[in-house]
């Protein structure tokens, strides 16, 4: 395998998982009592958490989870971002004037600190991680396709569908997003980076999903207790994690230079 | 520089005004009756009544939102329902704490980054590069709730040369500092070599060059020293993410900051609490980033002069 190909294979390997998880021959929830904080054996190749239950299983279990999680926190991210930043710079005005000062109080927030809150405060749920990493998600994607649509709407064929009587919003489906959907792809790539990270951090912090699900964060967590007898516990859902974070990372900035996107969020 | 300074304060104060009504709003999000989450459902009906009266819920969500306000400007953050103490001091007793971890991991972020990126610059292209900025993007991919856990594995447990967690002496500020610094420097390497590579091509050090001075001498004087200004920005906007973290760091070393206090915050359900610790790491993040801003504009005739132009 080529380091080229190291990204896609990661990701690839991840989405196998997370799609093809629950129809394999897995038993996250098994207890065996006479194996807790097992090593590696042959029956589960990861060795054994503190209940005694396979790690390699759960682990899969976990790849569900940070999946989706990144899939829906990014596409509704995109879809709320880009709607409220595409029309805010298009249409300009007093509409703008808002949606910019909101934006510039969404980033004066620290992301992380946000969604612990927002998730700290709606309980713990899948649901609740989604939508806590939404209400920080959608901003980077909303100033990012503010300053896209604001470079283009001026251009000839814009002006030209103007004149000709389009719709605002078929302008902006049709004629500008195409265009802005390059800058957009590669926000993507990083968006969902962060989410993984996100979402295992409040799993971490036991605000995520809640047991017997399993999330690479909370693994990490329970470990915490264990790392002097059994380190293993630890070990492999970051390592997971890392990979998966470095590989979507590094497509990222790929796409980046492929598609020729200068801008980047800091 | 006059004009400069009155619009980037008022457009603060702006943010100011809008983090504090995102944060006002984080307790509309209580799932159900926030009194009866914190009280708990044995609590007497003329307790919550006297907690609701006190956190104002039974007025209108706009006299809400003024009340709050008009407090927040005297200074006045509430009462803590878990510590039954005003909100005020119990952050005072935890400010020093996350100010001496950020002020610490900054300067490890720091420490990291410049010979990081100076050696990506330097020898752009090379081996030294790429293995330069392949740890920076690691550094970026390591979340600090795994960085934490493995430096306190490998240090403490197994080496058995640091404190596992708590705060007790300088010691106990190495292993959060790094875990902190870590991701923070590797943006800031990134951010150092392409700085570096724009200065270098500069016919200041072409002048340098000539005169005779030494390749280490042209980069650490001429180059880094202009190369300077923007990561004083970067750090500034970096800052937020490192206090987001902190949240996290803090609470995987028992570090007794703000932080920990958020997280407590919310296990105890103490909302008026939690509300206070987001809002000052928030307007902390942001009054950080005005300084900066106006230091910048000091140091950097172009900026407050194309401001009046």
């Amino acid at each position: 395998m080529s380091l080229k190909s190291f990204p896609l294979f990661i990701i690839l390997v991840w989405a196998v998982f997370a799609i093809f998880g629950p129809f394999m021959p897995l038993d996250p929830d098994a207890i065996d009592l006479h194996k807790i904080l097992h090593g590696p054996d042959m029956d589960s190749l990861l060795g054994y958490d503190d209940l005694g239950r396979p790690i390699l299983d759960r682990m899969i279990m976990g790849a569900q989870t940070s999946f989706i999680v990144a899939l829906w926190v990014t596409s509704i991210s995109m879809l709320v971002g880009t709607t409220i930043g595409a029309s805010s710079a298009y249409f300009g005005g007093w509409f703008d004037l808002i949606i910019v000062r909101v934006i510039d109080v969404f980033l004066a927030v620290p992301g992380i600190l946000l969604a612990i809150a927002f998730a700290g405060i709606m309980g713990p749920g899948i649901e609740n991680v989604v939508i806590a990493l939404s209400i920080v998600g959608w901003v980077g994607f909303a100033r990012l396709s503010r300053a896209q649509v604001m470079a283009l709407k001026h251009r000839d064929h814009v002006q030209a569908a103007v004149s000709l009587g389009t719709g605002s919003f078929t302008i902006i489906r049709r004629h500008l997003l195409p265009l802005i959907s390059a800058p957009l792809i590669v926000e993507s790539t990083f968006s969902i980076a962060g989410v993984v990270i996100a979402e295992a951090g409040l799993s971490f912090l036991g605000l995520g999903v809640q047991p017997p699900d399993a999330s690479w964060g909370s693994m990490i967590r329970d470990g915490t207790a264990y790392m002097l007898v059994a380190p293993h516990m630890v070990i492999s859902p970051g390592i997971a994690m890392i990979l998966i974070v470095l590989a979507v990372n590094l497509l990222g900035d790929r796409l980046r230079d492929t598609l020729d996107v200068r801008s980047r969020k800091q | 520089m006059l004009n400069y300074l009155v619009s980037r304060i008022i457009s603060a104060l702006i943010v100011i005004l809008g983090v504090t009504c995102l944060v006002f709003l984080l307790i509309h999000f209580v799932p159900g009756d926030p009194v009866e989450m914190m009280l708990g459902e044995s609590a007497r009906p003329a307790d919550r009544e006297a907690l609701r009266q006190a956190l104002g819920l039974d007025q209108p969500v706009l006299t809400q939102l003024t009340q709050y306000l008009s407090r927040l400007v005297q200074f006045d953050l509430g009462t803590s329902i878990h510590y039954r103490q005003p909100i005020s001091e119990i952050l005072a007793q935890r400010i020093p704490a996350t100010a001496q971890l950020a002020v610490v991991s900054i300067v490890v972020a720091l420490v990291i980054a410049f010979p990081l990126g100076a050696i990506a610059a330097v020898r752009k292209g090379t081996a030294w590069d790429h293995t330069a900025m392949g740890f920076s993007m690691l550094g970026v991919s390591i979340p600090n709730f795994w960085m934490g856990p493995l430096l306190i594995m490998i240090f403490s447990l197994w080496l058995g040369l640091l404190p596992v967690s708590g705060k007790d002496g300088f010691n106990s500020l190495i292993l959060p500092a790094i875990t902190l610094g870590t991701a923070m420097a590797a943006i800031l390497a990134r951010m150092i070599r392409s700085t570096l590579l724009e200065v270098l091509n500069e016919d200041y050090i072409r002048t340098a060059r000539a005169k005779g001075l030494s390749e280490y001498q042209v980069i650490r004087r001429h180059g880094l020293r202009n190369a300077l200004l923007p990561v004083i920005t970067l750090v500034g906007l970096q800052l937020g993410t490192l206090l987001g973290g902190a949240v996290i760091t803090e609470t995987v070393f028992s570090w007794p900051g703000v932080g920990q206090l958020t997280i407590e915050a919310i296990q105890t359900r103490d909302y008026p609490l939690v509300q206070a610790c987001v809002l000052l790491i928030s307007l902390s993040y942001v009054v950080v980033n005005v300084i900066t801003d106006i230091i910048y504009a000091a140091i950097d005739p172009r900026i407050r002069l194309g401001d009046e132009a």
